[in-house]
């Protein structure tokens, strides 16, 4: 007999006394608490103020009062640094979804068999991911500086003039959009592996025996099988691109002529270092509303993905 | 092994070497740069330097700043595994073993944090902090960071609760053990390896952190290491090997951690992922 089957049986004084003594009421009393206080004082809290202070012209001082009603979203509108912003977002969705994360797909392939070599490889090509995002900026600020990095040996070795990338308008996002590749290309390599792994291997040996080549393998049953896999991994890669900010400072800091904001930046830049609360605020909505947008549609595909 | 199979393993492992060079030159040349003079940078940045000078390692490890900034963010890093690891694994406790009116619409509050990035709330977030007086302390960057962290936390700890033999608890409670020192006592101690799963996630993220200090944190003295470096950065602009040679002695231990804890550390950041 369970303890629930016992339970119920017993008048309801007597259920109540019994988890008063043997610590129901106290446990969750006493255990769940700071989780939600936490919680709600450094998370909800905020979200909410977040949406209040959008709504004021206010310096971050006093309190707010200068109600200016949906004026900063307006302004924010009508700037075209934050068009650029959200544009490079959009390309490094882009540049996630079809580079890097067919390149990801085709080394987890290649190396997802548990063999010595492929445990080394798999070890290098997930060492940028550890890295903090500062560093990896600062190493790449470093490849890329014409005067002292990579970029100038090789050109110094072709005997070209070097070229700084960075402090070019055109093609400091390629660079950044670089970095970022670089950094994450072996998380999503790493999660497909997982998911390789789990393929029946009697599955690839039925389909082998049948006369399948290795191409049709790789598409009628390992890439089916970790379809789940990859939906997962490009919901990160849209999430993560909504939150890009730690390589950007160290690489570009939004420059050459703010042509390299992402969101994240944008609402550091013209938010907090000017003390724009308002304004950087309504920015936050905005990130806000895109994340939660692309979660529940992510949410939507998953569960059709589940009854299916 | 026919002819067509050893071209093929040969492109195969000739494309793998090309993708692991542009993975691993760029640190290389941040390693080795360490060692260079500034004029040896700008010619070969790729190449052995031309004598191991020592002098700009040497100059940042007997630099007390650079073990402070260390030191900060160990015991930020630490504080903030300890705290999300006790306050999460508590509520997700309470959520695995007691059934009560409202716990799931507490559990779907609590898995909120999942669904947007931390930098939404962020100045909203300043300005509670400031006016807690909590700026430029570590509790500013500790308590934030643990808040953001519960839910994934809060998450991976109830399923792993949950498939916890339920014949145990109710074993224990027959002998007159109560929920608070089932916790304690079974609970915990059984949770090992999610536990460890879940610090090291949390750990790498705090360690790593850029944003949330660069925004409460203003006296180097409470600097933690990416503020400290973007700092050196910025007063040895024209110095690349000094820069290269504080990387390189911040990325070693991540490495080394790495390697130690590489079980952990695969499982609590591409597991996490593929649950949540």
């Amino acid at each position: 007999m369970t303890i629930a089957a016992a339970k119920r049986r017993l008048p309801v004084s007597e259920r109540l006394r019994r988890s008063l003594s043997n610590g129901r009421v106290t446990a969750a009393l006493v255990l769940l608490p700071p989780a939600l206080i936490l919680f709600s004082l450094f998370v909800m809290l905020p979200l909410g103020e977040s949406a209040y202070y959008s709504f004021f012209n206010w310096n971050g001082y006093g309190t707010p009062t200068e109600f200016v009603g949906l004026e900063n979203f307006e302004r924010i509108a009508g700037h075209s640094i934050f068009h650029t912003a959200v544009g490079n977002t959009l390309k490094i969705v882009a540049v996630s979804l079809f580079l890097q994360m067919p390149l990801a797909l085709l080394l987890a392939l290649l190396i997802h068999r548990k063999t010595p070599t492929n445990a080394v490889f798999r070890l290098i090509f997930f060492l940028p991911y550890i890295l903090a995002e500062v560093a990896a900026g600062l190493i790449w600020s470093f490849v890329f500086d014409g005067n002292y990095g990579i970029t100038a040996s090789i050109a110094g070795f072709f005997g070209a003039e070097s070229f700084f990338i960075l402090a070019d308008r055109e093609w400091a996002f390629a660079a950044v959009m670089t970095v970022i590749v670089w950094k994450y290309f072996g998380f999503h390599m790493m999660i497909y592996i997982a998911a390789l792994q789990s393929v029946p291997e009697d599955q690839i040996e039925a389909a082998r025996i049948e006369g399948a080549r290795r191409l049709q393998i790789v598409r009628y049953v390992q890439i089916p099988h970790i379809k789940p896999a990859i939906v997962v991994s490009a919901f990160f890669a849209i999430i993560g691109a909504l939150q890009v900010f730690d390589v950007i400072i160290p690489l570009t800091n939004g420059g050459p002529s703010n042509q390299t904001h992402t969101i994240v930046t944008y609402l550091y830049t013209f938010g907090l270092t000017r003390l724009n609360i308002g304004f950087g605020s309504a920015v936050g909505v905005i990130l806000f509303i895109a994340a939660i947008t692309v979660a529940l549609f992510y949410q939507r595909i998953f569960m059709r993905g589940k009854q299916a | 092994m026919t002819r067509g199979q050893l071209i093929r393993n040969i492109l195969r492992v000739a494309f793998l070497c090309m993708v692991a060079s542009f993975v691993l030159a760029p640190m290389l040349a941040t390693v080795l740069g360490g060692f260079k003079s500034n004029a040896e940078i700008r010619t070969s940045a790729l190449s052995l330097p031309e004598s191991w000078n020592l002098e700009f390692y040497g100059s940042i490890i007997s630099d007390p700043a650079f073990w402070r900034y260390l030191g900060n963010s160990l015991l930020i890093s630490s504080a903030a595994v300890v705290l999300t690891l006790i306050v999460g694994s508590a509520a997700a406790y309470v959520f695995a073993q007691i059934r009560f009116f409202g716990s799931r619409m507490l559990f779907s509050y609590l898995l909120l944090g999942l669904m947007f990035p931390f930098a939404t709330a962020i100045l909203p977030l300043f300005i509670k902090v400031r006016d807690i007086g909590l700026l430029d302390t570590w509790w500013a960057v500790i308590l934030p960071q643990t808040a953001f962290s519960l839910s994934l936390a809060i998450l991976l700890f109830r399923t792993f609760f949950e498939q916890l033999p339920k014949e145990l608890f109710e074993a224990a409670y027959i002998d007159g053990c109560g929920y608070v020192r089932f916790f304690w006592r079974f609970t915990l101690p059984l949770s090992a390896p999610i536990l460890a799963t879940v610090g090291v996630f949390v750990f790498v993220q705090s360690w790593n952190n850029f944003l949330l200090p660069l925004v409460v944190l203003n006296s180097r003295e409470a600097f933690t290491w990416p503020l400290g470096m973007m700092q050196f950065r910025g007063e040895y602009v024209t110095q690349w090997n000094r820069t290269l040679a504080f990387v390189t002695l911040t990325i070693v231990p991540a490495i080394v951690f790495f390697l130690a804890a590489q079980k952990y550390i695969v499982a609590g950041l591409t597991g996490g992922a593929v649950k949540g």
